[in-house]
């Protein structure tokens, strides 16, 4: 029941029915839970005033918010455009193989999850990974081994 | 209560109004009384390892019992040499160090704390009046990469510690804005932006100053400033680099547009995917409230501005100024025909402006020093200085700030010391997923807004992506297709479904046909001659600016490359070996074996052959995954 608690908690923080701050209370929830459970949006539903479909529709409409939990170590490649010049495409390509996930997925010991994202801004060092928000510059297919191992042995 | 920190600039505030003495605080080099490192801690610094740097200095001091001052700071811009450290010894000018990895770190410390020049990793030195010279250090002013800048908003970056408002105040800082408040009525304020020729430095280039006297015209109860930091053009960075080296530039900025305006809230809307920069702003924020300088009663002049900070939450079109207020509101972020425009009814209904960073951040400069200034650089219809973030196959990479008509070729080969590892330029893309590419034969156009239009490209918020030879423009068009065809946001037809088709189209070019497609040159064929109508009904009929500009890619790549779709069409050939679908395998019947494992790998079953005799592929079966390349150990698969 921790969990209910916790979605109660945070959405108290956040005055009724005032819909502006619907992103806000969403990015919040996200950041504690790591996604977003149906029984949270339920509850935000019910908090803001706002019909769930809503929420549904707002939630799915931006790249930030997830509805499955992620990995220990998220990952996330870089495909701004500097990077897919620099060979982006790779890289993923041999992340996939090296954690048998496909972008979008977590990994099913719950360890690795990989997303794609437009672009960190850090094109100046291309292509770039993030895992858990440290990031790794000029990565290459070859590289992308180290990394992963370094954090499977953590 | 006031902190010490804004002491002096209020004595000269108060010395001003009353006439005794000139506003623009002039900076006093301070002759540090301990050394202090700076460690560039901007988001590609630490990705390129400025934590380690740092935490090894620290180490350093402690374990060699030295006090020293360590501070980080933002990002100067040249991030290809990250990590970057600078050191300055009491007396001495401050120097700076490129690639000062974790082990680098106790050498170059050693010999600069004996008062020797070291020998390597030296990058330049800082000029000053009254210091002390290193002997045989070229300046920075005098380094190509940032001799030719003109650097207005990114002058503190990467020089100050963006988390101390007493640095910005010391180097002139808030000046602007207490010039702004004692001297002139909102209207002047918009007069000199507009006089400036200020434009837009988001995408669009409409006149700032216009559009303030727009929003400052319009009576209402309660009016917004947003300031757009939803950076969400890939390989475009200076938002970010600027809110993290040098965040208070930003708030002076929305300060003076909010007080130009009438507007009594600010709203940042920064993305989510810049922790570091968040971080940094709400400090700054915190900071210039604690001293008056944001608040109910600014600095005792009566004028109220409070600036909150929303995450975007990952959305490529809210970029777009509609879009970005639905968005605020808690909604989809969905544009929605413009007129009415924000200025008159955006936010909540009340008269908005939104202007991007760069933007806000020019206005301080042109305050204090005069709309003149700031209108005698640039060309006819471009004034100022501009932005750019170098990334892509070139020497050089990170942020430069020059004049408005400098040329294009003199960005890349001069500033940037042209194409990496002696490779043959190939194009620029510039603008991002609305902008076109560059061609060597329009290297020497002078950058301002109309003629990049003009050359089918477009400013867009300032990324230059370099591509080489070994670049397939295809693949280029392709990869931006995919990203607008996701970022759509679905509301109207042409370009969601439009931007969809074209996908599809550039898909099938550099896709190898299944076997029994007979036809399939001429639908490729068939496709191009729909990629340029498709583009041209997607440009005219799209609701906003991200349909309305989502066809420029391929319709640039296609006018400048068109060589290149027809290589990949008739030939069936990729020149640059990007699209792997299209390459050829062949077996090396000298080198094969007969081990079978490449057969035994293909998923398609293409490869024949007997044990211990060379197999063969079959082309038509073949899908040039590339499979058997890497099971074979004997490099006996050949690719064309």
């Amino acid at each position: 029941m921790d969990l209910i608690q916790n979605i109660d908690t945070i959405i108290e923080k956040y005055p009724k029915s005032e819909r502006p701050n619907l992103i806000p209370l969403l990015q919040d929830l996200q950041e504690h839970q790591g996604f977003l459970s149906e029984e949270a949006m339920v509850k935000v539903g019910k908090h803001l005033a706002v019909p769930v479909s809503n929420i549904y529709g707002v939630a799915t409409f931006y790249n930030q918010f997830k509805f499955e939990p992620s990995g220990k170590y998220h990952i996330k490649v870089c495909r701004g455009t500097a990077c897919h010049v620099l060979g982006s495409s790779t890289v993923l390509v041999e992340l996939e193989k090296q954690l048998k996930i496909k972008a979008g997925s977590t990994s099913r010991d719950k360890m690795f999850s990989l997303e794609v994202v437009a672009c960190i801004g850090a094109c100046g060092l291309a292509p770039v990974i993030s895992v858990n928000d440290t990031f790794h510059a000029k990565v290459s297919a070859a590289s992308i081994k180290e990394i992963i191992e370094s954090y499977k042995n953590m | 209560m006031l902190a010490t920190d804004i002491k002096p600039l209020l004595k000269n505030f108060n010395e001003y109004k009353t006439g005794k003495s000139e506003l623009k605080a002039e900076f006093k080099e301070k002759n540090p009384t301990k050394p202090v490192i700076y460690v560039g801690a901007g988001t590609c610094g630490l990705a390129a390892g400025a934590d380690k740097t740092l935490a090894k200095v620290r180490e350093y001091l402690k374990n060699k019992n030295i006090e020293a001052d360590v501070t980080e700071t933002g990002c100067i811009g040249l991030c290809s040499s990250e990590p970057l450290m600078d050191v300055q010894i009491p007396g001495f000018n401050r120097i700076s160090f490129e690639f000062v990895s974790e082990d680098k770190v106790e050498g170059i410390l050693d010999q600069i704390f004996a008062l020797n020049t070291p020998k390597s990793n030296i990058l330049a030195q800082f000029r000053s009046k009254d210091f002390r010279i290193w002997e045989n250090v070229q300046f920075l002013d005098e380094h190509p990469f940032f001799k030719p800048q003109m650097r207005f908003v990114l002058k503190n970056c990467g020089i100050i510690n963006p988390g101390s408002i007493e640095e910005y105040i010391l180097r002139g800082g808030y000046a602007a804005l207490l010039k702004t408040y004692s001297d002139y009525q909102p209207v002047d304020i918009c007069d000199i932006i507009e006089k400036s020729g200020l434009r837009g430095r988001g995408g669009g280039g409409f006149l700032t100053g216009r559009k303030w006297k727009f929003a400052l015209g319009t009576e209402s109860d309660h009016k917004y400033l947003i300031c757009n930091a939803d950076e969400g053009d890939p390989g475009a960075f200076m938002d970010r680099a600027v809110i993290e080296g040098d965040p208070h530039r930003l708030i002076e900025g929305m300060a003076i547009a909010a007080y130009a305006i009438g507007a009594e809230t600010g709203i940042v809307y920064i993305r989510a995917e810049y922790p570091l920069a968040i971080k940094r702003l709400k400090v700054a924020l915190k900071q210039a409230k604690e001293n008056g300088l944001l608040g109910d009663n600014i600095l005792g002049t009566g004028k109220k501005l409070e600036i909150k900070i929303k995450m975007g939450a990952g959305a490529f079109v809210c970029g777009e100024e509609t879009a970005m207020i639905h968005s605020i509101e808690g909604k989809r972020g969905m544009p929605r025909p413009r007129p009415l425009f924000p200025a008159v009814s955006g936010l909540f209904g009340k008269p908005t402006v939104i202007n991007n960073v760069e933007t806000l951040a020019n206005v301080p400069y042109i305050l204090e020093n005069g709309a003149e200034s700031f209108n005698s650089l640039g060309t006819e219809k471009s004034k100022g200085t501009k932005v750019f973030a170098l990334s892509g196959k070139i020497s050089l990479t990170g942020l430069v700030e020059i004049p408005m008509g400098t040329t294009v070729r003199e960005v890349l080969f001069g500033i940037a010391g042209g194409i990496k590892n002696g490779k043959k330029f190939k194009a620029v893309q510039i603008g991002g997923p609305s902008g076109g590419c560059i061609t060597e034969q329009n290297l020497d156009i002078q950058i301002d807004y109309e003629s990049l239009i003009q050359a089918g490209a477009m400013m867009g918020s300032g990324g230059l992506v370099v591509m080489d030879e070994d670049n397939c423009m295809v693949d280029v068009a392709k990869f931006f297709m995919d990203f607008i065809q996701r970022e759509s946001c679905g509301k109207c037809i042409p370009c969601r479904e439009g931007t969809a088709r074209m996908l599809e189209i550039l898909e099938n070019i550099t896709h190898k046909p299944g076997s029994g497609e007979s036809h399939s040159a001429l639908e490729r064929i068939n496709g191009v001659i729909q990629l340029e109508k498709l583009g041209q009904v997607i440009k005219e009929t799209s609701l906003c600016g991200l349909g309305q500009t989502a066809p420029n890619p391929v319709l640039s790549t296609l006018r400048w490359f068109r060589h290149e779709y027809e290589q990949h069409i008739f030939d069936r050939k990729c020149a640059a070996g990007v699209c792997t679908e299209l390459r050829t395998f062949k077996i090396d019947v000298d080198k094969c074996t007969g081990c079978t494992i490449c057969a035994k790998k293909c998923p398609t079953g293409a490869i024949i052959g007997g044990k211990k005799t060379p197999h063969f592929i079959i082309e038509e079966k073949c899908i040039a995954c590339g499979a058997c390349d890497e099971a074979c150990k004997f490099d006996a698969i050949l690719i064309f």
